[in-house]
């Protein structure tokens, strides 16, 4: 993974001109606009249809339903708005202004989501569950007797090759199926840094398990 | 795709990927050129490895070039 402090090639080189839409609502949000209170509604109404459709578009994989997903819907269009008037000065142009503000309620759908799996978690963070691997990987119950083997390999090297906070961070989302935004709210940490313990624990697991013959060694120049 | 294969894919790791954080600073730049037919994953290799990877900003991927797609219609 490309180290934080790293400049990648990545990154716009200049502002884009605006287009006339986006240039509308820049516009319409100034705080000298007499219009601005109009379409903050506008906006709002915008969000929590865009806000909507995402927890519905989620729905079937979450654990919420009914009003509770409505109420969720609400909650992250009233805090994307906040999030955008507060940032709004941070938008250059580089996407339509409906795009980048979309975006904020795309986010805090996320979190909120995240927020609302530890009401009823259904599994202890401290316990591996090592019974889950098999469906989740899809190993066959033919072939148990190799793939046995081969969890066995992994779990030795979870336990001698990780650091304590990538074991933690590596039994909850893999063996107990944590989903990671859950994780990162209840570690009160960022979805950046968790992610990044599990990117590390993956290509530590993978060089252990290749340097002993159950993974092929990778040829493709990625670790 | 035998649980051997999907095990190897997930351990995988691939050097490019940007991380959550620039993934997430630049995402309504990427939906737009993705919306837009243009070769997002070309222009940007870091951020398209990170989605690939990473479930969360693969899901806010999806749900913002959803949103986008459908306020197009």
């Amino acid at each position: 993974m490309v180290p934080a402090n790293r400049t990648v090639h990545e990154t716009p080189v200049t502002a884009a001109r605006l287009d006339a839409e986006s240039a509308e609502w820049l516009q319409a949000l100034a705080e000298t606009c007499p219009q601005r209170d109009a379409a903050l509604a506008r906006l709002h109404e915008m969000l929590v249809r865009i806000a909507r459709g995402e927890v519905a578009r989620r729905g079937p994989r979450l654990r919420i339903t009914g009003p509770e997903l409505d109420d969720l819907a609400y909650q992250a269009a009233a805090d994307a708005l906040l999030a955008i008037t507060g940032k709004i000065g941070q938008f250059r142009g580089e996407s339509r202004f409906t795009t980048w503000a979309y975006k904020f309620v795309i986010f805090e759908v996320s979190a909120k989501v995240g927020r609302h799996f530890w009401r009823n978690p259904g599994v202890p963070l401290d316990a591996a569950d090592w019974d889950r691997l098999p469906g989740r990987f899809g190993f066959e119950p033919a072939q148990e007797a190799e793939w046995r083997d081969l969890l066995a390999a992994l779990g030795r090297a979870v336990d001698t090759e990780l650091t304590a906070r990538q074991r933690a961070v590596f039994v909850a989302i893999v063996l107990n199926d944590v989903p990671l935004d859950a994780l990162v709210a209840e570690l009160a940490s960022s979805r950046n840094a968790i992610y990044k313990m599990l990117f590390d624990a993956r290509r530590k697991l993978r060089a252990a398990l290749a340097a002993n013959g159950y993974l092929g060694h990778d040829t493709s120049g990625r670790s | 795709m035998n649980g051997w294969s999907a095990l190897d894919r997930f351990l995988r790791t691939d050097p490019r990927d940007v991380g959550c954080a620039q993934a997430m600073e630049m995402l309504h730049i990427y939906v737009d050129l993705v919306a837009a037919g243009a070769p997002a994953e070309q222009r940007y290799p870091g951020i398209a490895a990170h989605l690939r990877a990473c479930g969360p900003c693969g899901e806010d991927f999806e749900g913002l070039l959803a949103a986008v797609r459908g306020e197009e219609h």
